[in-house]
């Protein structure tokens, strides 16, 4: 027989001023790395939240002061490894204006060409993983992970076929790209897109029309415009955030300015804004890809000549700071070079560094599950964080 | 405000030269630096903080960089301010830029510069207990870190 008297109870919902502060992480599931969050609970709404970063810490600034400017390209590839294409992208670009180092046209094209295509799977994976973290309201959770998966291995594919690697390239060098593409890789890059076309035409239907998915996405994680640009968070939740702005257009490299895009922007500032601005993404870094293969140009692929030492290459003294647009926003370095085969300072902007910082402005307010939802709409990818 | 204008307003309000290429910086004594921001928010319309980092120029002291854009007119704008051999201390962008907060944090990890009236000033990538400042240049690559190397 129970003694009624001894039996403690818990009260579920919040009903007074007690506060309880969880640990989400730092091996969270939804962290996508490893990513620990404070937060303070009133019942199920978070009231603070404090981030620990800096797990995957390996120190790139430093270790750029130690590499030349021709080993430093591949091992850049390693801050954003979903998107390495980019990373590389804006380390030469800086490079080479310090340098002025002409990069020949079609070298130009074939880094718009992996640029976009590595915006493709960035962004095919953050979907798969996000709509996972968001669970059973998708059709059992991993439905469209998988989907998404099965997809960005087209691309990784291709990336095999060009460089030899799937996740971590080495395709960018100071003056061009090391390797020129391959006989019928064209072709095969043609089917490949027409495929995802095809295919994120099915990942929208089956989310929009999701009761479950809109429920979790819209109204959730509001950015004001005003909050995102004093944050400098970039990309696409500055985008969602209904700033008209992309590097891309904005600012051009590489050729930009050769191709007819559209520059997608959602005015909620909601998950399902930032939602939506990448899956209209995905159509405009489809079409950039088309174009870039119609026109692609004949010639040299880098004006590098040969190199006997890895520190053949020095850049005169001077400062640059260069940027791309990458999948998760503006990814820029500061160099300062001082006439060696090294830079002086190397800062890199990490765009998922600046969208982190972020969260502990919308967070507060929201429930528990939603932390993952907004965490997940922001994408962030810690090598980049931490650098 | 355009480039020229953003050029003409900074050099009649801090009575400096405005460097044009390869992006428009200007530099200010550390004394205005907060002011400079201040200035570059509201009177410039550079709303957008891009970063902020430091450059260790060895006997000649340390300096602060921070960038920030204004997005509508396209105009980026890099400001600098020079503290000086020996000196640490800086005055902080985060009332400003609420931006500036973790990229100052990142600083301060990395450099040790404190940066005054910093809401929460500790370090951010690396632990608390770490000894030394890694971007120094007189913090060695190889710098022993027990039990690990």
């Amino acid at each position: 027989m129970l003694d009624e008297s001894t039996v403690s109870r818990v009260e579920m919902d919040w009903s007074g001023p007690e506060r309880l502060t969880m640990n989400m992480g730092p091996q969270h599931p939804s962290a996508h790395g490893v990513f620990r969050a404070i937060v303070t609970l009133e019942g199920e709404t978070v009231v603070a939240v404090d981030a620990v970063i800096g797990y995957l810490h390996r120190c790139h600034e430093k270790l750029s002061e130690t590499l030349t400017y021709a080993q430093y390209p591949s091992i850049a590839s390693k801050t954003d490894y979903v998107a390495a294409m980019t990373s590389e992208f804006a380390y030469v670009l800086a490079a080479e204006e310090i340098g002025k180092i002409e990069v020949p046209k079609r070298a130009q094209y074939l880094r718009v060409i992996c640029a976009e295509l590595q915006r493709i799977a960035s962004h095919l994976l953050w979907l798969g993983t996000w709509c996972m973290d968001m669970g059973g309201a998708l059709g059992g959770g991993a439905t469209i992970f998988l989907y998404c998966i099965r997809e960005r291995e087209l691309i990784l594919d291709l990336f095999e076929a060009l460089v030899g690697a799937r996740l971590l390239y080495g395709f960018f060098q100071v003056g061009g790209t090391r390797y020129d593409i391959p006989d019928g890789w064209a072709q095969k890059c043609r089917e490949t897109i027409d495929l995802i076309d095809s295919r994120v035409d099915e990942y929208q239907q089956m989310l929009e029309h999701n009761a479950f998915f809109l429920a979790r996405a819209k109204g959730v994680g509001i950015v004001s415009r005003e909050l995102a640009e004093d944050v400098g968070i970039a990309g696409p939740l500055l985008r969602g955030s209904g700033v008209n702005f992309d590097l891309r257009r904005n600012a051009p490299y590489s050729s930009y300015e050769d191709f007819d895009f559209r520059v997608p922007v959602e005015t909620d500032g909601d998950c399902y804004a930032r939602y939506r601005v990448r899956m209209a993404e995905f159509r405009q870094a489809i079409a950039i890809v088309r174009q870039a293969l119609d026109k692609l140009p004949a010639g040299p692929i880098s004006s590098r000549p040969a190199l006997k030492s890895v520190a053949q290459i020095r850049i005169p003294k001077g400062e640059a700071y260069t940027r791309v647009e990458g999948p998760r926003g503006e990814v820029g370095t500061y160099m300062i070079s001082d006439g060696s085969a090294k830079p002086y300072r190397m800062k890199w902007r990490g765009a998922s560094f600046s969208n982190l910082a972020i969260l502990p402005h919308i967070i507060p307010g929201h429930k528990v599950a939603d932390v993952v939802a907004i965490m997940g709409s922001v994408d962030p990818v810690f090598g980049e964080v931490d650098r | 405000m355009t480039a020229e204008e953003t050029r003409a307003a900074l050099a009649s309000r801090f009575g400096v030269d405005v460097a044009s290429a390869p992006v428009m910086s200007v530099t200010v004594p550390p004394d205005r630096w907060e002011e400079l921001g201040r200035f570059a928010k509201e009177t410039l319309g550079c709303r957008f903080f891009s970063f902020l980092t430091a450059v260790d120029w060895k006997e000649q002291g340390l300096e602060v960089v921070a960038k920030v854009d204004n997005l509508d007119d396209n105009v980026s704008l890099v400001l600098k301010t020079r503290l000086g051999p020996g000196v640490t201390a800086c005055s902080s962008l985060t009332p400003v830029y609420r931006g500036a907060n973790w990229m100052e944090r990142e600083c301060f990890d990395m450099f040790g510069i404190r940066f005054e009236n910093h809401p929460d000033l500790r370090r951010i990538l690396l632990e608390d207990t770490w000894e030394g400042y890694p971007l120094l240049k007189s913090y060695a690559v190889d710098t022993p870190h027990p039990p690990y190397r």
